[in-house]
């Protein structure tokens, strides 16, 4: 039984952890910006972690259930109603058909998932529901939902129960600012000292084009390059190289300016140097930043990353544990 | 010896060589291959591109100086492997100066380095063709290997298989169009391109292929098996066509009556550099042939 879409927000696609293995034709992996938050959201409504749900960017939709489900919505503070009635997030909260679940104004982060028990279940494409609208794959016709989207739901597991909630200890939300850790390298040797210093010294400020596709920062100062005769078939501008693949959370700087970090919908590849990539771990914090927000760049080493990926391995384990 | 670098903690980045060519790309191929090949635990995704490729990993199954110590081994035994490749030849109709990437190109002419010309125009001047038809002629004339599939769903990038003198070379725009006709014929560096879907782009544009080149709902016949059509190692030929057979052939896409021409060939990377136009003549009589 499905869930009418009355109103969409600004940016609502149906996500989940995505469809890997076709990067090298160009397709992304995709799914959930904020994996743990999706992660989370599903496993208070009883679903596999993996379930699709809904990724609403700033603005929240105003969805009416058909039948009685369990929803939850972590990541972004966007505070759910039904009926009207104020809901707590991070919750799972017993809905019943007929009623009516919208949002308040979005109080922190950018991005909020909303789990409903049974899963939102859209024909996969590439084995995932993920909406890639560039390459019209997954969602409801390979694009964002629509008013008057009807979402048909799976069976749910039965597992749900209302009012369970995740310990505040265990809710990841985003500061007022925020670091970013980046592991040197791929073209990290094309910028002069200089400015490889003065890339973690500064501090950025999210720009407005900040998507799925990634996150472009200002504010810092402009990177000098190293100077070099330009190898043949690269380009002209020092910030040019033989387009090559660029990996998920890689930084890119064209023309030295402005960086850009990739993300779930990455363009698979190109022809802009790259100074480095966010750690594993650090990538669902981005899916949260909104525009404006402060943020430095964290010089780290291999095990650091290694480190902070089994910190965010394990602080899932306790959430599985304390949802259970 | 090519270089080796991480992208993070789940990737493993390999350049073979700063500059484009037709070496760096086999090695770049035949890399992957012994890579996929060797099967190991942890690997998520193997991508090769035009002179360099990438790892994906799981840096939980796999530690990542662990498949970085795996890999330069790999690049020993890939190293000795003969630069030949059991591949595919295939002919795309072109419609040069098509009225669809004019309209768009006049558009945004104000991001153009020539704002008074055509992207045809500026393309042939600058590499020394006296009209735009020689420089379409020479754009048709040699095949061209498919060295990369990416940026978005399917898209190639294509190399020109002459001599570095006889390569077009053409910049980008000066600032990215917000808009590209799907399927537009594309050049930048020293590069030519078919965009897969409609979007941004920076790439000169040339025409456009009625040729369906990627079908998300795979109704296409020849994409019944996948929704992408081009694959690394592919060899185009682009044929020159006009407007009543760019309309018949779009009525053939639309009725499911149109397949590519191709056939299958074993190009050799030692025969080509000894005899590059004997190697492409013969490549044309393969997918002539009948």
């Amino acid at each position: 039984m499905p869930i009418e879409v009355i109103s969409a927000g600004i940016m609502t696609t149906i996500q989940d952890l995505g469809r890997p293995g076709f990067y090298h034709l160009g397709i992304p992996m995709g799914g959930a910006m904020d994996r743990f938050a999706l992660r989370t959201a599903n496993l208070l409504v009883g679903n596999d972690e993996g379930a699709a749900g809904l990724e609403s960017a700033f603005l929240g939709p105003e969805l009416e259930f058909t039948e009685d489900a369990t929803v939850a919505v972590c990541g972004a503070e966007l505070p759910p109603r039904i009926d009207g009635e104020q809901m707590p997030t991070w919750t799972a909260l017993g809905v019943r058909k007929g009623q009516v679940v919208s949002f308040d104004f979005l109080e922190s982060g950018a991005r909020a998932y909303i789990a409903v028990s049974g899963g939102i279940d859209t024909p996969p494409a590439l084995g995932s529901r993920s909406t890639y609208p560039i390459g019209a794959l997954g969602g409801v016709d390979g694009r964002a939902v629509q008013p008057g989207d009807s979402l048909p739901l799976g069976a749910a597991s039965g597992t749900a129960r209302p009012g369970k909630s995740v310990p505040d200890a265990l809710r990841r939300l985003p500061g007022s600012s925020a670091e970013l850790r980046v592991l040197p390298g791929l073209y990290w040797h094309r910028i002069t000292e200089g400015a490889q210093q003065g890339f973690f010294d500064d501090t950025w400020m999210v720009a407005n084009e900040a998507d799925r596709m990634g996150y472009r920062f200002k504010g810092g100062r402009q990177l000098e390059f190293v100077p070099r005769e330009q190898p043949y078939s690269a380009g002209s501008n020092p910030s040019n190289i033989t387009d090559a693949c660029y990996p998920y959370g890689s930084i890119q700087v064209p023309n030295g300016t402005e960086p850009i970090v990739l993300h779930r919908d990455a363009v698979s590849g190109g022809g802009y140097f790259m100074l480095g990539t966010v750690v594993s771990a650090d990538m669902d914090l981005i899916g949260q930043l909104q525009p404006n927000t402060p943020t430095r760049f964290a010089r780290v080493a291999m095990d650091v990353a290694l480190a902070a990926r089994r910190d965010r391995s394990a602080m899932l384990d306790r959430i599985r544990e304390t949802t259970a | 010896m090519s270089r080796f670098t991480f992208g993070g903690d789940e990737h493993i980045f390999v350049e073979v060589d700063e500059a484009m060519s037709l070496e760096a790309f086999f090695t770049s191929l035949s890399m992957t291959n012994a890579v996929r090949a060797a099967g190991i635990d942890g690997v998520t995704e193997i991508c090769p591109a035009n002179a360099s490729f990438q790892i994906k990993f799981d840096p939980d199954r796999i530690h990542p100086h662990a498949l970085m110590d795996r890999l330069r081994l790999l690049e020993e035994e890939a190293g000795n492997a003969e630069a030949k490749l059991d591949t595919r030849i295939i002919e795309v109709p072109v419609f040069y100066q098509d009225p669809w990437t004019h309209e768009t190109l006049m558009r945004f002419r104000e991001r153009h380095q020539d704002p008074e010309g055509t992207d045809l125009e500026f393309a042939a001047r600058i590499n020394g063709y006296e009209t735009v038809e020689a420089f379409i002629e020479a754009h048709a004339g040699a095949p061209w290997f498919v060295s990369m599939v990416g940026f978005v769903s399917g898209l190639p990038f294509l190399y020109q298989m002459v001599d570095r003198s006889r390569q077009i070379q053409v910049p980008k725009y000066l600032r990215p169009r917000t808009d590209t006709p799907k399927q537009t014929v594309g050049y930048g560096g020293s590069f030519s391109c078919i965009y897969s879907v409609r979007g941004a782009g920076g790439y000169q544009m040339f025409g456009i292929t009625p040729m369906t080149i990627y079908d998300p709902r795979q109704e296409v016949p020849y994409l019944k098996d996948f929704m992408v059509f081009f694959r690394p190692g592919d060899i185009v030929k682009w044929r020159p066509i006009g407007r009543t057979e760019y309309d018949r052939i779009i009525e053939d896409m639309q009725a499911g009556r149109f397949e590519p021409r191709m056939r299958y060939v074993v190009f050799s990377l030692d025969d080509f550099n000894a005899d590059l136009d004997g190697t492409n003549a013969r490549l044309m009589e393969a997918l002539y042939a009948d």
